[in-house]
């Protein structure tokens, strides 16, 4: 077609029949076709290349962690392995379930009571990850003489937040409370995490 | 190929006209960084750090080759492999304090590279795209250097690790999914490690081929100057060889006597004590800080201290990613036409402020997280972004510029005032 750019008038266009076949032609179509299948089998050879980088068998079988309680007296707190990640188990003293109850849930950046992170009858058994939920530092507290930071539960060196005693965030820039992992009593003192 | 007057490839040794008719590489050569690439005649030392980065890439690359051959990325082993690297292997601790050195030294020849497009103009048109790519090589060199940093497997590389892909669970709901991914564990381990060299290996590589780029997308207005005029005709340019071959070579020289210092009489100066102690997932170190040349980036990461819509830590992860991809629309945010800071009082003084607030920003990286600490760090974080997105467009609207030079030649024969070109190279 003549235009502004094209400055072949009309009736002598180079390639004049074009006018008068569908678009698409049945050749546009036939490479339509054939590359998106192409298309479709490149997306599936990718789905393997990125599902390799999942954690593989092996990780996911080291799933669960048996523990003895028997040996923590209250206000002490041990360091146990969980899926290779640090766990913090807890035994909060009297002061520290009441300072854990005495705050209101307003006020926390992620409001959970004490009673909804522990299981019913055994509040003072305070089981969580040891994992910052800002950038995954294990927090100190959990160890002899370790900073438990101003709120007399957990502190991270990283960064600076300080966790309850219920190890609920209340300062600094984690967005949550330490994770609660799944875990069962499958004695009085003993507990399968996971 | 940049300008009608650059000097012709013309080999007369029958072997290489016989090898220029089947394969041009010496011809390539030539026009890139031999007589046929003419270069403003100008150039300061500032011009310099493009090759020496250049030049600390190839020690990386070789470094880390070598290096590959006595290292193995298995948990249970790097720690081991790398003292049996400092301990046992030929020259071992050489290669290795090399290579580790030498990742600061690229580094810091990079910052000092991008300070001088900063301070010339270098990202202005004709030469976005030039810029454009700089940015990429330096995220490529930022994945690369992190990567590296996790191989020794100490406690610093460790946790290095574990904040870095940590980042990664800031984006809302699929976060974690993806943190996992990336680490295919649910913390740092063997499948991180190998990966990490896997992509370690193959990312310096990727920064090579992108350089081409940088360089092809350079040569074709040809190399900026210190007065940010544009070349006028051919009395404003020399062939880069054997002008700037040369200058060039004397800042290599230098480069690789600061590279000797550090590598022989300090070769811990930038690293960490801890990251002589082997990785321990259940047990963080009192204090992690990254390398040297991540620590003004660390310092805006940690500034955000409380929520505000969207969770502080995400805050953090988007600052800290958004200061530098900030830089892939600088060409844009200064829309000042002149280039060289030489004539611009307004904009030298407030990248002079911006050179002491990256300096705050990475004394505050490296500092404990105090109160006072931290409110420093949030002033130098917001007067980062201040500068790039409100002082810079407004001084490229309100400055009033010095007077440029008619020409570079002008500019150089005003120097030597009194004295002709000839006599003043032999003056000097």
């Amino acid at each position: 077609m003549a235009s502004v750019d094209n400055m072949v008038p009309p009736g002598e266009s180079a390639e004049p029949f074009h006018d008068h076949e569908p678009d698409p032609r049945r050749r546009d179509f036939i490479n339509i076709a054939a590359v998106a299948f192409a298309g479709v089998g490149a997306v599936a050879i990718v789905l393997p290349l990125i599902n390799q980088m999942n954690p593989s068998a092996d990780v996911l079988a080291q799933s669960t962690t048996e523990l003895d309680l028997s040996k923590i007296a209250p206000g002490q707190a041990i360091k146990a392995s969980f899926r290779k990640q640090p766990l913090f188990v807890r035994n909060l003293t009297p002061q520290e379930i009441a300072a854990a109850n005495a705050v209101s849930l307003s006020e926390l950046r992620d409001p959970q009571s004490l009673a909804e992170r522990t299981k019913e009858g055994k509040n003072n058994w305070l089981i969580t990850l040891g994992v910052c939920t800002h950038l995954g530092c294990v927090p100190l507290g959990a160890g002899e003489g370790e900073n438990r930071g101003p709120f007399g539960g957990y502190f991270c060196p990283c960064h600076g937040s300080a966790y309850d005693t219920a190890a609920r965030i209340r300062q600094g820039p984690a967005p949550k409370n330490l994770t609660v992992p799944e875990y069962v009593f499958t004695s009085d003192t003993t507990v399968t995490v996971g | 190929m940049s300008f009608p007057w650059a000097k012709h490839y013309a080999p007369k040794q029958p072997l290489m006209r016989w090898l220029d008719e089947k394969l041009p590489v010496p011809r390539l050569v030539y026009n890139a960084v031999g007589a046929g690439y003419p270069v403003p005649r100008n150039l300061n030392y500032f011009w310099n750090f493009g090759v020496l980065a250049g030049a600390a890439l190839s020690i990386q690359i070789i470094t880390g080759i070598v290096l590959a051959m006595h290292y193995a990325a298995n948990g249970g082993v790097a720690f081991g492999s790398i003292e049996s690297i400092m301990r046992d292997v030929n020259a071992g601790w050489f290669l290795r304090y090399a290579h580790a050195n030498g990742a600061s030294m690229f580094l810091l020849v990079v910052y000092i590279h991008i300070g001088r497009g900063l301070y010339y103009g270098s990202y202005k048109a004709p030469r976005e795209m030039v810029w454009l790519l700089g940015v990429v090589i330096f995220l490529l060199m930022m994945a690369t250097a992190f990567m590296g940093y996790v191989l020794p497997w100490g406690q610093m590389s460790f946790w290095g690790a574990q904040v870095i892909t940590g980042f990664f669970s800031a984006i809302p709901v699929v976060g974690e999914t993806i943190r996992i991914w990336l680490l295919g564990g649910f913390a740092p381990d063997n499948a991180a490690l190998n990966r990490f060299f896997s992509l370690h290996y193959l990312l310096p590589f990727v920064t090579a081929g992108v350089i081409i780029l940088h360089i092809w997308a350079l040569h074709i207005p040809g190399s900026g100057n210190p007065t940010g005029v544009d070349v006028k005709g051919e009395q404003d340019t020399v062939p880069f060889h054997p002008y700037y071959t040369a200058k060039d070579a004397v800042g290599l020289g230098v480069f690789l006597l600061v590279f000797a210092l550090l590598l022989f009489f300090s070769p811990n100066l930038l690293g960490h004590p801890d990251n002589y102690v082997e990785a321990n997932p259940l047990s963080t170190p009192a204090h992690i800080v990254p390398e040297w040349y991540f620590l003004p980036f660390y310092a805006i990461l940690k500034s955000f201290t409380a929520d505000f819509i969207l969770p502080a830590k995400l805050w953090g992860v988007l600052a800290m990613f958004g200061s530098i991809l900030l830089l892939f629309f600088l060409p844009w945010l200064d829309s000042s036409p002149i280039r060289s800071a030489n004539f611009r009082p307004a904009y030298r003084k407030f990248l002079a402020i911006l050179l002491l607030d990256l300096f705050v920003l990475g004394y505050v990286g490296g500092a404990e997280p105090r109160p006072w600490v931290i409110l420093m760090g949030q002033i130098a974080s917001a007067y980062y972004f201040a500068h790039f997105l409100i002082i810079l467009p407004i001084v490229a609207r309100t400055e009033r510029p010095r007077p440029l030079p008619n020409s570079i030649t002008e500019a150089v024969l005003a120097k030597h005032a009194g004295l002709g070109p000839h006599k003043s190279a032999m003056a000097s």
